[in-house]
């Protein structure tokens, strides 16, 4: 059978030898006819020095600097080059012991015989200057600069977070780094990585058995600029996040203040705090250990991770609810006689006028007026049963970003939690349960949990009248239009707008009542500015209950709303209401006017004193 | 009706021969590549010579069970085969084991696995099968085209591990369907687009414009070899191009510089039409047609790369041809490489003796690299005999495909030519700097076990096939 393409073959073959006669031809002229690289190549005589491109810098919403790089030097060495060389000149420039040589000398050698490794990293630029001079001395011996992260002000380590060397996990899964290479870890180093790192560049050198550059290799034809990060503005105010950690200082807990307008971030304060320098340079593994060993947890990212029960706080969501599901209206009273009765049930209340219309027992903090809405939501007989009263009260508290992660933009954020109906199931069988057995979710107690982060963004859900913009802590990112997409859509809660300016007015006599009228935050109060607030305690099963306070001002066009939590600090109004107070003064008239006030805070010492007793 | 026949006598045994020296020389390498003081026994198992001498004799095991398995196993099994590696390459994009960014391994205790080395014997049994299947005709687009989705499905699946450079070996196979009558103005074309694409990414567009516009005048005149009408032609070109500058610069018209030439182009190409009317000169509109298509081809090329393709889509169709941002990226591999081919000289600084080769300065060294220590140690003298071997080998295997009297048998043998080509151009290419780098092994040289064992088997099962030319009178 003859194939009439069968002639094709030729092309075939035609193409293999034209592949052959090119290979043939350029080997040829490589190995034979170029004589350069049989003279050089008797050893590595190419040296690839690394150009460590400067990280992005960070600025504050202001304009402010907050982190910025400076040069050190990293002493590089390759085993095979190093020839004898004078120990004691060597050490006396470095200040390094002879068995720190001798062993250092034997770790490059076991890493790699042919390949360079770091001798001694971050060297000064004042060692640096001397030793430059001495190179010549010790073969095998390079210098590679490198950039390293500076901070101008010793603030916002949590927000900021810090940059540390990359592991072999990074280093398998991801091509860009390489041994040695310095990655984010935590915060805004984490989270815009690929635009701060920039890109390394290289620089390769000719060098010869004297260990002396002679040149660049190829005219420079390989060699590559580094290309420098791209600068990042933070959404936060450095003066107000100062002031908050400095209002912090002995306390444990964190802050969080939001521009309701946007979801910008103005300040993330977890205390007790750290110094994000203490966690660069040659000293770092050591801070490092003490940080995690402290029992305060200072490296612990509160406002993201830390979960607590939102307390009465909360009370502001269930009367949303019970507006929205017409099971209340403004003006429905209900009786409080010290708490709430139903069979074997109580749960107390403090003392105060009754009955109270919605607004009132906002003031007031009323857990019985909370208990009867919490009911009628659950047991309302549009509902078939319990169980999608519940769902249907659930799926309006998530509206809110509770249960979920927000999505910021920061990494590591907890989603905390809301129980499903099947959560209940479990622990009391599925008809085994009412809006009885649950009732502590009346007053944001019993299973609820909520971080400060997802706190502050129901402040500012609030504040809008029943939207928020995902909370986010970079502002702008440089010669980038706008910065992620996600952080401007609005998103809208399952609760008519109609119905916040009643649960507004109650917060605002909750700090603005008149004196014996029952507010709980009066302490909040500044003369000039209508501040809203709702006071909260968490419950802790472990000692003292954590203090919490909500808030935004001023009441009209808010420009700031805040969560304030205080580990261990009792009442909300007791710590939390002052400091969440202060924090709104400094960043609406940028300066304190209440000097009593701040000494209070300042003079409180939570730590140091639960610790004594 | 079978015939007995003795396969030992009748199986290929130059083939045989080149397959073994290569691979002897492909071991001497890796065990030259791993030598050192401490570590210079043959059976060191701690070392890759000494895995590389077990995964040889594993190699010649399968090889001889491939042989004496009956040749009607292939084409029966083709697609029952196909569809088990299609399955092993989703497993491995699910459970697969990450290694540098890639899921492409399955991972049995110290034993790894690389599924997407065997599924192209999968993928040339089933295309073979099909292509040369009665219902098969070249000239129907629905069967060429189910034939381009049988390479397809591999090749997607192993560029989402991703593993680009395996993925690209599945394309050469089309090249298979040329031999079976795919009219060559198509390759052409794909050729020309591919190389187009390419260029585009690595230089300016400007300068791929005027070249292919040049190109595009040379055709002509080569075609119709008249120099007057060449000349013309050239001029108008030149004569519309020019006034647009002018325009530009005296008039201040805001013209862009592509705007201009493709203009004149256009108006040209209206001109050209006139004499096309009056002399018959049909070729002239097809080089007219080409020339315009490959411009606006390369426009937008570059427009969907900026604007459509995602930064991390950018990156990795950068890292495939070496565009890499990594300073110690392909750019580093390829440079020590080159210095240690050069190194070598004529005749090499002998068995052992090489200093590039060994331990880091050549990442890759065992594997994409080996070629290098060839280069080194045995110099001039070394590389050219590789490329001798392996040229004798692919022309055998193109002479017994010829000599096949079943389609089957041909189709398969074809496609182990241009698989196998296809990696030895890549490979050396990319070792010797003419090629971007894209990381696939040297068949039978570069260390590891599953490229290896699949090339043996692709390799035997052809030889198989071979004898069975005997077997069957059909
Ligand atoms: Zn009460």
């Amino acid at each position: 059978m003859k194939n009439i393409y069968e002639n094709r073959k030729y092309v075939f073959g035609a193409l293999l030898f034209l592949v052959v006669f090119v290979f043939i031809g350029k080997l040829f002229s490589l190995q034979v006819l170029d004589k350069s690289y049989q003279t050089t190549a008797n050893r590595n005589v190419l040296r690839y020095i690394i150009r460590y491109p400067a990280r992005g810098l960070i600025y504050d919403r202001t304009g402010e600097l907050l982190v910025y790089n400076e040069a050190i030097y990293d002493l590089m060495i390759s085993p095979n080059l190093v020839e004898e060389f004078d120990t004691s000149v060597f050490c006396d420039i470095l200040k390094i012991t002879h068995e720190d040589v001798e062993k250092k000398l034997e770790n490059a050698r076991k890493y790699s015989y042919y390949t360079s490794s770091p001798f001694l990293k971050q060297v000064s630029s004042e060692t640096y200057a001397v030793l430059q001079e001495k190179l010549y001395q010790f073969p095998g011996f390079f210098v590679q600069p490198r950039p390293i992260r500076k901070y101008s002000k010793k603030i916002a380590g949590h927000a900021l977070g810090y940059v540390g060397e990359v592991d072999e996990h990074v280093i398998e899964n991801d091509p860009f780094y390489k041994m040695g290479d310095y990655i984010g870890i935590s915060g805004i180093e984490k989270a815009y990585e690929e635009v701060l790192r920039g890109e390394k560049g290289v620089n390769v050198y000719m060098v010869d058995v004297h260990n002396r550059i002679k040149g660049s290799y190829q005219n420079g034809k390989n060699d590559k600029p580094a290309i420098v990060g791209t600068n990042i503005v933070s959404t936060l105010d450095a003066d107000l996040q100062e002031y908050g950690e400095k209002l912090m200082m002995n306390k444990v807990g964190s802050i969080v203040a939001i521009e309701p307008s946007t979801g910008e971030i103005l300040a993330f304060v977890s205390s007790p705090t750290y110094n994000p320098s203490s966690l660069l340079g040659r000293g770092r593994s050591k801070v490092f250990e003490t940080l995690s060993s402290d029992t305060l947890e200072p490296l612990f990212n509160r406002p993201l991770m830390a979960t607590y029960p939102p307390g009465s706080t909360f009370k502001v969501i269930n009367g949303l609810i019970g507006l929205q599901e017409k099971v209340i209206y403004k003006q429905t009273e209900f009786y409080c006689d010290g708490g709430y009765y139903s069979g074997r049930i109580h749960v107390s209340c403090h003392s105060h006028d009754s009955p109270l219309n919605l607004p009132e027992a906002i003031q007031n903090s009323c857990n019985a007026y909370f208990c009867n809405v919490f009911r009628r939501i659950l047991d309302n007989p549009v509902f078939p049963s319990v169980r999608e009263g519940y769902n249907s009260w659930r799926g309006h508290v998530l509206s809110f970003g509770f249960g979920q992660k927000l999505e910021t933009d920061f990494p590591f954020e907890l989603k905390g939690f809301v129980p499903m109906d099947s959560y209940y199931d479990r622990y009391y069988g599925k008809t085994g349960w009412s809006s009885l057995t649950v009732l502590s979710l009346a007053i944001g107690q019993g299973e609820l949990l909520i971080t400060p982060l997802q706190m502050a963004n129901m402040t500012a859900t609030i504040a809008n009248h029943g939207y928020y913009f995902t909370p986010h802590i970079v502002k702008e990112i440089e010669g980038e239009e706008k910065i992620d997409e996600r952080f401007f859509s609005k998103h809208f809660t399952t609760i008519d707008s109609v119905y916040f300016p009643i649960i507004i007015d109650g917060m605002d006599m909750a700090v603005n009542g008149p004196p014996g009228s029952g507010s709980t935050a009066r302490i909040a109060r500044i003369d000039d500015i209508i501040v809203c607030g709702k006071t909260g305690t968490a419950e802790n099963p472990h000692g003292e209950d954590h203090s919490i306070f909500v808030a935004f001002a001023p009441k009209d066009n808010p420009k700031i709303v805040l969560s304030v939590y205080i580990e261990n600090g009792g009442f909300g109004a007791t710590y939390a209401a002052p400091i969440a107070s202060l924090m709104i003064e400094k960043y609406l008239k940028r300066e304190i006017t209440r000097q009593w006030h701040e000494n209070y805070i300042l003079e409180t010492d939570l730590i140091h004193n639960e610790k004594e007793n | 009706m079978k015939r007995r026949i003795n396969t030992w006598s009748e199986i290929d045994w130059i083939t045989i021969i080149l397959y073994l020296l290569i691979v002897v020389l492909g071991w001497v390498s890796i065990y030259s590549a791993g030598y050192n003081e401490e570590h210079n026994k043959i059976f060191d198992l701690s070392q890759r010579y000494g895995k590389q001498m077990i995964l040889i004799c594993g190699a010649l095991i399968i090889a001889l069970l491939v042989v004496v398995t009956d040749s009607r196993f292939y084409s029966l099994f083709a697609y029952i085969i196909y569809a088990i590696v299609i399955l092993l390459l989703i497993v491995v994009l699910l459970i697969g084991k990450e290694i540098h960014g890639a899921k492409s391994w399955f991972e049995f205790g110290f034993f790894r696995l690389q599924p997407a080395e065997f599924a192209k014997i999968g993928t040339a049994m089933a295309l073979a099968r099909y292509v040369s299947s009665k219902s098969f005709n070249i000239k129907n687009s629905n069967n060429v085209f189910n034939a381009v989705v049988i390479i397809l499905i591999p090749a997607v699946l192993i560029y989402f591990q991703p593993d680009t450079g395996s993925a690209l070996v599945y394309f050469a196979l089309i090249l298979v369907l040329y031999r079976e009558g795919l009219p060559g103005g198509i390759l052409l074309i794909g050729i020309l687009m591919m190389v187009l694409f390419v260029l585009t990414l690595m230089i300016n567009k400007m300068a791929i414009i005027i070249a292919l516009m040049v190109v595009g005048f040379m055709i002509f005149l080569i075609i119709d070899r008249k120099i007057k009408r060449f000349l013309i032609a050239v001029l108008i070109y030149i004569g519309l191009s020019g006034t647009l500058f002018g325009l530009k610069k005296f008039a201040g018209l805001g013209l862009s510089v592509y705007f201009i030439l493709i203009l004149s182009l256009i108006i040209s190409g209206f001109i050209y039409s006139f004499f096309i009317y009056f002399y018959r000169i049909r070729k002239a509109v097809l080089i007219y047609m080409l020339m315009l298509g490959s411009i606006i081809f390369t426009f937008s090329v570059d427009y969907a790369f900026n604007n459509v393709l995602k930064p991390h889509q950018q990156k990795r169709i950068n890292i495939l041809f070496g565009i890499d941002s990594d300073p110690y990226g392909s750019g580093y591999n390829v440079n020590q490489s080159i210095i240690a081919i050069g190194s070598g000289g004529f005749s090499g600084k002998g068995f052992l003796k090489g200093t590039q080769t060994k331990f880091e300065f050549v990442p890759e060294q065992s594997t994409d690299f080996i070629f290098c220590t060839v280069g080194e140690e045995w110099g001039f003298r070394g590389t050219s005999l590789i490329i001798i071997l392996f040229t004798t080998l692919l022309l055998r295997i193109l002479f017994l495909a010829e000599r096949q009297r079943n389609g089957f048998c041909r189709i398969f043998g074809y496609s182990v030519f241009v698989i196998l080509l296809f990696h030895f151009v890549v490979n050396i290419g990319m070792t010797i700097g003419l090629l971007p780098v894209i990381g696939i092994p040297l068949p039978f040289m570069s260390y590891g076990g599953s490229s290896l064992w699949a090339f043996t088997i692709l390799l035997f099962i052809f030889l198989r096939l071979d004898i069975s030319r005997l077997e069957y009178l059909v």
